[in-house]
């Protein structure tokens, strides 16, 4: 059996939410080897720069660290070489949305067969606090001292746009609902796209205002009606809602690529 | 010094010129494919600007019963398309050239006599329902009665090289064409006989692509950009006959080579491709090859820079960006081919290079070399797929950066049982996992650099240097790349004994082949298509021989053989 663990030592600031989603990412792999679903050499975990990065070194599993802003092509690449391989990618919010962000949605149109779990904390934390593509209007860090001038993107209902096929978000800290995700997108066949808030206790600590606003999305919700889910995501909302916000099934670049 | 008489006797060029959309490029290819097939060598150049309709296009060929390397600037036919041909390669004519054109001023009938041919072009496709585009096929007749041709023969090759392309239209028109200049009764002024061995007529593009396949590739992935593009619509029609081959045209070159990184660690034989420009946008990801040892053949070809620059036209001004591409130190080669042949070897052996060595390498071409069909014979018998160092027995202790004599560690793949594989673009140590103490950053390096030492070896075994003309000369000419074609072509003009010495390999640089080459040579003339004689600079780097004198072409258009072969001659003379 494989002990996920490696002798990395982890360097995250005591307390980040970033331990909780190893955890709950750990237990989910775990639980899917053990069941049969999956044979563990058959993973490979993607990781772009930046705090949520570090995770592919603390995990015993095939790891692919990628340059800053280009896990998804990697990945894609990988996926496309091998399409045996459940390939999962972690990534920023600087990452993808502000270095990177050509290739995620990118990726999105393709419904290239990628599992991508997003560490949104909203900030450049690993060169300590600057605004992302997903920082508030307003957010004082080190190069916007007066307030960041730029509105941030919504990033689901951009992913929705862009074209995956599975969309979620949860929270870092309920590791028992960011679990059932993080399966569910490891299972659904296309892009799954996983928006995990992630406050980070430094340079952006968000978790009392998260604390008083997340909410599970309504049941019965109609997650394969694109219109629906659309109008969902876009309604004004001061709370934020979690859950799996959209599924459908479409075929996927590499079964396409190799047909 | 010598002087010579244009044109020269045993050599033939035709140019044909003519709107974009005119067919010339088209025209060209299909007057070098029956050239070809005829047993000639031949030589097309194709000269077109950045645009799909409306410039000026124009399509050379020279060719020869001798192997002939470049094309020249004087033609012996010029076919017009329209009449801003003739205005602006008026300077390309002698009184000697025959000109065919649907139509011609009196003034320029007078003036040329017989060699003013009006070839009713137009009018012929139009009575027999051809598009106008098929009036090529008319003056690929008439040219056909130039050279002494009997028509069943050519109907024969035009049966082949229209294949795909209505060949029973194109024929019509080309017999009507025939048949119009035998009724003139056209003297031939030059006899060519072809040759008996019949080669293939290949762009560089080309017989790369056909060195990686033969090489065992399987991924090819690029964004378009001339004068790469070629290679990928070339590997992107491959497909249908090869279902292990996979084509893919991502967002942008950043994604193509990211890309291709995730598909050498997956264990696919792969190669990504761009012009200069879109490889500039790759760096950072050839920076990480590099690192992290990825395996990764790319081809690179040169046009005029700096920025979007002439885009469909030639330079050589990036040797210096192709040895020192990436940030930070790490082993890589560059292989700069000099013509369709030496293509189709840099293809295969950069595929080869990389899985041995997990290094990223470099095929360094131009828009010359790239696209400009020459008449070839591809060693393919040579080609042998190298593997590379596989991992036999792996399991939990499995290291994928293991320190060894040689640099090279063993390679396992994602996918394999009890196996982990772990690639990091940080720096890291043996399992993969990021690190940062002095003593690892320093040995991972020192590891990547034993393979530098192991490369040195190999210099020995490969082609980096080849050596022509007078071995004993003490004047040497020394070039790289495209320039090979102008000077060997230029060296059937020589006034007196000269060296000819072709630099393939530019990193790793062979200095001692390079010394030994101009051991006993005094004096040196270096050709090259740039402004700073990057080559020249090299050497002196390398060796520390300096050239006596440097002839560059900066104008993005290609050394003519006899203008190259006065300056040369001219040397001492000055």
């Amino acid at each position: 059996m494989n002990n996920l663990s490696t002798a990395a030592k982890i360097t995250w600031c005591p307390g980040c939410p970033n331990y909780a989603i190893l955890v709950a990412f750990r237990q989910t792999v775990e639980e899917l080897i053990k069941t049969g679903k999956i044979k563990s050499e058959n993973i490979v975990v993607g990781a772009g720069i930046g705090c949520h990065g570090k995770i592919a070194d603390y995990l015993n599993l095939n790891s692919f660290t990628a340059l800053h802003g280009r896990v998804l092509p990697a990945l894609t690449g990988i996926k496309c070489a091998n399409p045996q391989l459940t390939v999962i990618g972690f990534t920023g919010d600087g990452d993808s949305f502000s270095e990177g962000l050509e290739h995620l949605i990118q990726a999105a149109r393709r419904n290239s067969d990628l599992k991508i779990f997003l560490h949104d904390n909203q900030v450049f934390a690993l060169t300590t606090g600057q605004a992302t593509a997903l920082s508030p209007k307003g957010y004082q860090g080190k190069s916007t001292p007066a307030g960041n001038l730029e509105e941030p993107f919504a990033p689901l209902s951009l992913l929705l746009e862009a074209g995956a096929t599975f969309l979620a978000r949860t929270y870092a800290g309920d590791i028992a609902g960011t679990k059932k995700i993080m399966a569910a997108a490891i299972e659904h066949k296309g892009f799954a796209f996983v928006e995990i808030i992630q406050p980070c206790l430094i340079f952006f600590d968000t978790r009392e205002y998260f604390k008083e606003r997340l909410y599970p999305r309504p049941e019965n919700f109609p997650i394969q009606d694109k219109k629906a889910v659309r109008e969902f995501l876009a309604q004004p909302n001061d709370k934020t809602p979690v859950g799996i916000f959209y599924q459908i099934e479409k075929p996927t670049y590499e079964e396409q690529l190799w047909l | 010094m010598k002087c010579y008489n244009f044109p020269v006797a045993d050599i033939f060029t035709i140019g044909i010129g003519g709107a974009a959309g005119d067919g010339a490029r088209e025209a060209g290819y299909a007057f070098g494919s029956l050239l070809a097939e005829l047993g000639y060598e031949v030589f097309v150049s194709l000269a077109n600007p950045s645009l799909i309709r409306g410039g000026h296009n124009f399509t050379r060929l020279s060719f020869s019963s001798e192997k002939i390397w470049c094309d020249y600037i004087k033609l012996d036919v010029l076919i017009a398309l329209n009449e801003e041909t003739i205005t602006l390669h008026r300077n390309e004519l002698e009184q000697s050239t025959i000109i065919f054109a649907d139509e011609l001023t009196p003034a320029e009938t007078a003036a040329r006599g017989a060699n003013a041919v009006v070839l009713p072009m137009a009018t012929a496709a139009a009575a027999v329902g051809a598009p106008a585009v098929a009036r090529n096929s008319v003056a690929l007749g008439a040219l056909g009665y130039l050279l002494a041709l009997d028509f069943e023969t050519l109907q024969k090759i035009l049966q082949q090289v229209f294949k795909d392309k209505q060949p029973e239209l194109n024929i019509k028109l080309a017999r009507l064409g025939f048949e119009f200049l035998e009724k003139t009764g056209r003297v031939i002024f030059k006899k060519i006989k072809p040759n008996q061995i019949k080669k293939e007529l290949i762009d560089g593009n080309t017989a790369l692509a056909k060195g990686w396949l033969a090489a065992g590739l399987n991924f090819y992935i690029a964004y378009p950009m001339t004068p790469a593009t070629s290679i990928l619509h070339f590997l992107a029609g491959e497909q249908k006959n090869r279902p292990k081959l996979k084509v893919i045209q991502p967002e942008n070159e950043l994604a193509a080579i990211n890309l291709a990184l995730g598909v050498a660690y997956a264990g696919q034989r792969v190669a990504v491709g761009s012009a200069t420009g879109g490889f500039t946008l790759m760096q950072e990801a050839f920076s990480f090859a590099g690192g992290a040892e990825l395996p990764l053949a790319v081809a690179v070809s040169q046009r005029q820079a700096p920025a979007t620059g002439v885009p469909t036209f030639s330079s050589q001004a990036d040797l210096r960006l192709a040895i020192h591409a990436g940030h930070g130190e790490f082993p890589r080669i560059v292989i700069a081919p000099g013509d369709a042949e030496e293509s189709f070897l840099a293809g295969a052996g950069s595929l080869n290079l990389a899985w041995q060595y997990q290094i990223p390498v470099i095929v360094l071409m131009d828009k010359i070399v790239s696209e400009h069909p020459t008449t070839s014979q591809l060693a393919t018998d040579q080609i042998k797929i190298e593997s590379g160092k596989t991992a036999g027995q792996t399991g939990s202790d499995y290291h994928r950066y293991q320190i060894t004599d040689d640099g090279v560690s063993p390679l396992a793949f994602p996918g394999t049982p009890e196996t982990v594989v772990k690639v990091n673009s940080y720096e890291h140590d043996e399992k993969g996992l990021t690190t940062e103490t002095a003593e690892l950053v320093k040995a991972m390096l020192d590891k990547r650099f034993a393979k530098a030492k192991i490369l040195a070896t190999e210099l020995d075994r490969q082609e980096t240097i080849k050596i022509y003309g007078d071995k004993e000369a003490d004047l040497a000419v020394i070039f790289w790349g495209s320039t090979k074609g102008s000077v060997m072509e230029a060296a059937k003009y020589f006034d007196r004994p000269v060296k000819l010495v072709q630099i393939v390999w530019l990193e790793p640089f062979d200095v001692k082949k390079v010394l030994a080459a101009l051991a006993d040579v005094k004096k040196i003339i270096n050709v090259e298509g740039n402004h700073n004689a990057q080559l020249a600079a090299l050497i002196h780097e390398k060796t520390g021989r300096q050239v006596t004198k440097n002839i560059l072409k900066y104008d993005s258009r290609p050394f003519d053989p006899i203008e190259l072969a006065q300056q040369i001659n001219a040397f001492g003379y000055e």
